[in-house]
């Protein structure tokens, strides 16, 4: 695996070809059929949700959906949810639960939309409630960091059993443009700042968060979709076979230590 | 941004001084309370006698976690939890180590949250609060693990949890580490609420970001006092985004309560006394609907 910088890294997932959920669906699964809405509010274009098939099985999948085009973004708000989003996510993981059916999460947002409408519908809710939620599912979860984790936005799809990060992913607290300017009143120091602020995919290893780096083509994800989509697949049917092996209360178990064990401090 | 409010008031007041001194009239700016809500200068000693609340506009201002304590628990019933737990400086993030020890020196706290189990008017409960003078009460991996163990020794003693919220959201200088406390301190309350317990949530100003997303909005109840800052996003973010100032009272206690994410608001004067009667609702003695198992 190469030696990036994490600013080299957001170079490359920025790149304009970068392939989305959209791209890799056809590439990871057998069947994909769609299915929209929360049943409360709307259906948020951000979150793309529905029943695939992985290795002949059933799965959920549940993704935040960057746009290719102008009128894909128009659509999918530049993958920044609501949170009619997130209780769409919700809605269509405890789906998951009721016939046993493991959910695949993919992360690709700068975070949850900051707007009037989020507010007034509980943005911070909403994103709490499926932390909540997800941490005592009880099926197999894996989430798959594909560009840009940002933040809250990103961990509502990101309480799992596993996490994968394709090797060019970040995964971030705060935008390194905004913790550059609160930091240095300085937005254009957003350079400095992503190097500093530990993002990368092997920061995340090494921090416990992530457990499976997801290799890419040289040059990134764009230079060979088909191969970055297999790579993929393989980590996830990994993941989901060991996960398979557990029983219920060990699987819980292992998740809730998995998120536990994250912090560091002195007493 | 936050910060930057109370900049702008600081700023303001000096102004007024600096006015006062020319006139005849000359009052020190801290004999004095400018409503950060309402713009009133009123007394700090009338603004202290009322709980630090404004006078004008009921506008229930920040608290020190002692302070809250005091105005809140019976006395000597306090058991501190976790009080000699204290930040690392995970991500090597520059300055972080100094700036704690500069807080610590200053707000005589560890770090950004006081837990412990004590009684409010003779119920028992494990209690935490927030102190937003510490670097704005942001969620680093003290205040994660020390919310965490508050309600996982809740689920041990089977006792309610009251937490006291104020936050500027997760703490950007512990990177990522911080981001997880939410998934770690959600994973807590649902383990809690797993076992029939009651978690009672208290908003107060401001409480945003991470904390908005994880633990403040999950309580059975969600109480917050009146006027308050309670949001996800910065104000000054979602101005950025429509171009436009936006109402005042926008992300305030009342907004949220208009919405439906707010259960009731409590002024401050009747929380105790509020906080008791709900604890002792949810006791499993007092409790004996049919059904049970
Ligand atoms: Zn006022």
């Amino acid at each position: 695996m190469s030696k990036l910088t994490a600013w080299e890294r957001m170079e490359i997932i920025r790149q304009k070809g970068r392939p989305t959920i959209n791209d890799y669906i056809p590439m990871l699964f057998e069947e994909f059929y769609e299915l929209h809405g929360d049943k409360l509010f709307g259906d948020d274009g951000a979150i793309l949700g529905g029943i695939a098939v992985l290795d002949g099985r059933p799965v959920t999948v549940v993704a935040q959906v960057k746009g290719r085009s102008i009128e894909e973004n128009k659509r999918t708000n530049f993958a920044m949810p609501h949170p009619e989003g997130y209780r769409k996510a919700l809605r269509l993981m405890k789906q998951a639960e009721k016939f046993g059916r493991p959910v695949v999460c993919f992360i690709d947002t700068p975070g949850a939309f900051c707007g009037i409408a989020a507010e007034e519908r509980g943005e911070g809710e909403s994103i709490a409630r499926n932390l909540f939620e997800m941490m005592r599912l009880k099926t197999p979860v894996v989430s798959v960091v594909l560009g840009e984790g940002g933040s809250g936005g990103a961990l509502g799809l990101g309480v799992c059993d596993e996490l994968c990060m394709l090797e060019n992913a970040i995964y971030s607290v705060i935008s390194p443009r905004g913790a550059a300017s609160i930091l240095w009143k300085d937005a254009s120091k957003e350079k400095e700042t992503a190097n500093m602020l530990r993002i990368t995919a092997e920061d995340l290893k090494e921090f416990g968060v992530a457990d499976t780096i997801i290799p890419e083509p040289p040059g990134g994800a764009h230079k060979n979709p088909q191969l970055t989509a297999e790579n993929m697949a393989d980590s996830i049917s990994a993941a989901l076979h060991k996960l398979s092996d557990l029983r219920l209360e060990e699987l819980l178990e292992r998740r809730y230590e998995k998120f536990r064990k994250i912090g560091a401090f002195t007493e | 941004m936050l910060e930057d409010l109370f900049k702008i008031v600081k700023v303001r007041l000096d102004d007024d001084s600096s006015k006062n001194r020319k006139s005849k009239v000359s009052i020190p700016s801290n004999l004095l309370f400018k409503c950060p809500r309402c713009q009133a200068v009123v007394f700090m000693e009338d603004f202290d006698a009322n709980q630090r609340v404004c006078t004008s506009c009921n506008y229930h201002a920040r608290l020190t976690a002692p302070e809250r304590l005091k105005l809140t628990i019976d006395k000597d019933s306090f058991i501190e939890y976790d009080s000699e737990m204290g930040s690392v400086n995970p991500i090597g993030f520059p300055g972080y180590e100094k700036k704690i020890e500069e807080l610590q020196e200053a707000t005589g706290l560890r770090d950004a949250v006081i837990t412990g189990e004590c009684t409010i008017k003779g119920q028992p409960c494990v209690i935490g609060v927030m102190d937003s003078r510490f670097m704005m009460a942001s969620m680093g991996s003290v205040v994660g693990e020390k919310i965490t163990r508050a309600f996982e020794r809740a689920s041990e003693k089977r006792l309610p949890v009251v937490l006291f919220t104020a936050s500027g959201g997760a703490r950007m200088q512990e990177g990522i580490i911080s981001l997880m406390q939410m998934a770690k301190t959600s994973g807590a309350a649902a383990r809690h609420s797993d076992q029939g317990l009651l978690y009672i949530t208290v908003l107060t100003d401001p409480t945003t970001g991470g904390v908005t997303a994880s633990f403040a909005s999950l309580g059975d109840i969600v109480i917050a006092e009146p006027k308050v800052l309670v949001g996800f996003a910065g104000r000054r973010v979602i101005e950025g985004t429509i171009k436009q100032r936006l109402p005042d009272d926008f992300q305030s206690a009342e907004f949220l309560l208009e919405h439906g994410f707010v259960d009731m608001i409590v002024e401050r004067r009747r929380m105790r006394r509020t906080l008791s009667n709900l604890l002792r609702l949810h006791r499993s003695d007092v409790c004996a609907g049919g059904g049970r198992q």
